[in-house]
């Protein structure tokens, strides 16, 4: 079952390395992986999808909280969430089927974002159903190319995570600044 | 604020940690370092090799109870020091490991005695670092020290390049609050928690407490002794539990698991509630994981959240510092009078005394003798440290401690090699303690060049080495399970008595009983380190014995004997 993982780490030299270091000595299938900055300078956010079964995942949450440079950790799976992916797909168009495929680019929400003779480059964002479904529909004109960022996701509501962690924020001199929570 | 470089700053951070002893070996990418290690009132133990430099460093904070501290070079020096750091990582301990590195310069360049040192111990270390601006390494080396000794301890690898090495700064101690918002090294204890563990305990009627590690680090000794005297529930210990309460009390049931003893076990098996208390159901001590205390209640308290219901699903999993549980519940609990359970596991525990072969005499000289004669002689503070093996079983069975932080062994990663090294270590540590080193012929040959160590440094400590030609655990394996197919298991071994007196030090051989008393009187009232050979029977095992796959109470036994 997959399960989906949200951290938040301090942005500092290697950590991304540490994560994938624990996932591959625990034994743990990642499908997707997705680390950026936030809005304080000292934390990134890491979003992972993995293949589990239910206490694995548990497991994984406690090694994953165990790393020093975490902040903290929530497994999302089943709450409420927004979850997105983006894709960027490179379809083969003959000027007979071309308005074929932007029409399924309409439908599906999608945007053209370069143009040549025998194809178009697309991007699409949305939940990893949306997604499939629409590489599903592009398939039988033939996909030349194609690149997904992986998932991000973000609980609905007002709260955030980690709001109940007293975190400070630290700049790389180790010069500390407190602020509480998330 | 003076004027100091990256060697010289790291001197004054590791004197401000409290260490006053070090374990080192010099190589080309840490000789400022060691430059500089000279302005400071801090001891070197040289060893002769970096494993031994690192067991040593382990040894000595199982002793003392302080951060062990081992020095090291780049690329080979710091490839030596993994099987000491792994040891270090899976008995949790507390050792703060420094490897000298090239400059960052040539980092990744394949430079000479380069190794990515963070990417190898990565997995085996709780923490580690490459320090690659000299401003940060107070920080760096706070931090380290805090992370091994608080929460669950484990070793911590600072990689230093020699450039930072020898940049200087304008330098002031800081010591504001250490930093790390990832780290909580400990959790509150609620209320509901504490109230629901004493329902069950005063509930329970066939209960056992299964003490392991965590008791000793978290000095909750006494507490547990209060505890269990109060609500009568008897002690099953871990390898690494062995100390947590005195050998000769009336509720020590004695070691479990794997080679625990039968009574042990079998109640175990057929308890109604477990205590379990720092320990992490390590396979060597449930036995068969599906077959394991199948009608029991469980508890789980340890400082280690990723233990909790990790091997064993347990009703009630605490993450706690022992010593605070254990003082919350005492008033709680409820005063229990469980002599029934108690007196049926000594009816168990009466049958083993035909079976123990220390009982009987024999022509032959059986290491159960060995270990139980030196025990008895022994200095009743005197650490014992054991190597990997057969040796280590049996003086887990035989070498009976009274105190706590007298028994050192490699549980977790069951490193051959471990125990010379180690008992160097704990005798640095403890230096007007008797301290004995129990190793066998194969692991003492792994790492026997530190006997020039003893020497060098001047250290008395006294060595029994069991040598029977072979490996005697997985030779015993191989008879059981193998069909008696001794490969690779025979080896031959040196003359260790002219070892001994070939560095300087005592050597004395043993092969009959009697020849015991005198040989070990003469090594402890030696000035110097002796090392006594015992030539033991060839192809004793180990009983009992709980098979890979079988319930933890379905134990090989020793063949009883005829008296």
């Amino acid at each position: 079952m997959q399960h989906t993982l949200i951290a938040l780490v301090e942005n500092k030299p290697g950590v991304l390395t540490r994560i994938a270091s624990l996932f591959q000595r625990r034994s743990f299938n990642i499908d997707s992986l997705t680390v950026g900055r936030t809005d304080n300078p000292a934390i990134s956010r890491i979003t992972i999808v993995i293949d589990a079964k239910n206490n694995n995942a548990e497991r994984l949450t406690t090694y994953l909280d165990n790393l020093i440079n975490t902040v903290c950790v929530e497994d999302v799976t089943g709450s409420a969430i927004v979850s997105r992916d983006l894709a960027m797909v490179k379809v083969n168009v003959s000027p007979a089927n071309r308005s074929e495929v932007i029409q399924l680019v309409d439908v599906f929400r999608a945007r053209i974002i370069d143009v040549a003779n025998d194809s178009l480059l697309i991007e699409i964002t949305g939940s990893e159903e949306k997604i499939e479904g629409f590489i599903e529909v592009l398939k039988p004109f033939g996909i030349i190319e194609m690149v997904r960022s992986g998932v991000i996701a973000m609980g609905r509501g007002p709260d955030s995570l980690g709001k109940n962690t007293n975190f400070m924020y630290v700049n790389n001199n180790g010069n500390g600044i407190k602020k509480k929570g998330g | 604020m003076k004027k100091l470089n990256g060697a010289q700053i790291m001197w004054e951070c590791i004197i401000r940690e409290g260490v006053t002893e070090i374990f080192g070996y010099p190589g080309g990418a840490n000789i400022p370092i060691f430059h500089h290690l000279s302005e400071y009132p801090i001891r070197l133990v040289l060893p002769r090799h970096e494993q031994g430099g690192a067991h040593m460093a382990d040894g000595y904070a199982r002793a003392s109870g302080k951060v062990g501290v081992a020095v090291a070079t780049s690329g080979p020096g710091a490839t030596n020091l993994v099987t000491g750091i792994a040891t270090a990582m899976l008995d949790s301990y507390p050792v703060v490991f420094f490897t000298g590195q090239v400059s960052t310069n040539l980092i990744g360049y394949d430079a000479f005695q380069e190794v990515d040192v963070v990417g190898v111990t990565m997995p085996i270390t709780k923490h580690n670092y490459l320090v690659t601006d000299v401003k940060d390494l107070t920080r760096i080396i706070r931090e380290a020290f805090h992370i091994a000794r608080s929460g669950r301890p484990g070793p911590v690898l600072i990689d230093l390049p020699k450039d930072v090495q020898v940049e200087t700064i304008n330098w002031e101690y800081d010591d504001s609050p250490i930093q790390l918002p990832g780290y909580k090294p400990t959790l509150p204890i609620k209320d509901q928690e504490i109230d629901q563990i004493v329902d069950m305990i005063n509930k329970a009627k066939n209960p056992v407490i299964l003490a392991g590690h965590g008791v000793l680090l978290s000095h909750a000794m006494s507490d547990l002794k209060d505890f269990a005297e109060k609500c009568q529930i008897p002690i099953a210990l871990t390898l690494l539990g062995i100390g947590c309460i005195p050998a000769t009390h009336p509720l020590n049931l004695g070691m479990m698991g794997m080679h625990g003893e039968a009574w042990v076990n079998q109640a175990i098996q057929e308890a109604d509630l477990l205590v379990a208390l720092g320990m992490r159901f390590d396979d060597r001590v449930t036995g068969n994981l599906k077959t394991f205390a199948p009608g029991a209640k469980k508890i789980h308290i340890d400082i280690a959240q990723s233990e909790l219901n990790k091997n064993v699903k347990v009703d009630l999993a605490l993450v706690a510092d022992l010593g605070k549980t254990l003082r919350l519940l005492q008033p709680l609990v409820e005063s229990a009078d469980r002599s029934e359970w108690i007196d049926y596991i000594h009816n168990i525990r009466k049958d083993t005394g035909k079976r123990d072969i220390k009982n009987h005499q024999s022509e032959k000289l059986h290491a159960a003798h060995v270990i139980t004669d030196i025990s008895k002689l022994a200095d009743p503070d005197a650490i014992v440290v054991t190597d990997v093996g057969q040796n280590q079983m049996w003086t887990a069975q035989y070498f009976s401690r009274e105190k706590p932080f007298s028994f050192i062994s490699s549980g977790g990663l069951g490193t051959m090699g471990f125990g010379l090294p180690a008992a160097i270590g704990a005798k640095v540590a403890c230096p007007d303690v008797e301290v004995w080193c129990i190793a066998g012929d194969g692991g003492f040959q792994m790492t026997q060049a530190e006997l020039q160590t003893l020497k060098q440094e001047n250290l008395k400590i006294n060595i029994a080495v069991l040598n029977n030609g072979y490996l005697g655990m997985v030779r015993q394996w191989q008879e059981l399970f193998f069909a008696k197919n001794y490969s690779g298991t025979p080896l031959t071994s040196p003359d260790f008595v002219k070892i001994a007196e070939a560095h300087g030090l005592k050597g004395i051989r043993v092969t009959k009983r009697v020849d015991i008393e005198k040989a070990v009187l003469e090594a402890q009232n030696s000035e110097e380190s002796v090392l006594i050979e015992f030539l033991i029977d060839k192809e004793d095992n180990v009983y009992p014995m709980v098979p890979t796959g079988a319930a933890l109470d379905k134990m090989i036994r020793r063949p009883e004997m005829v008296p």
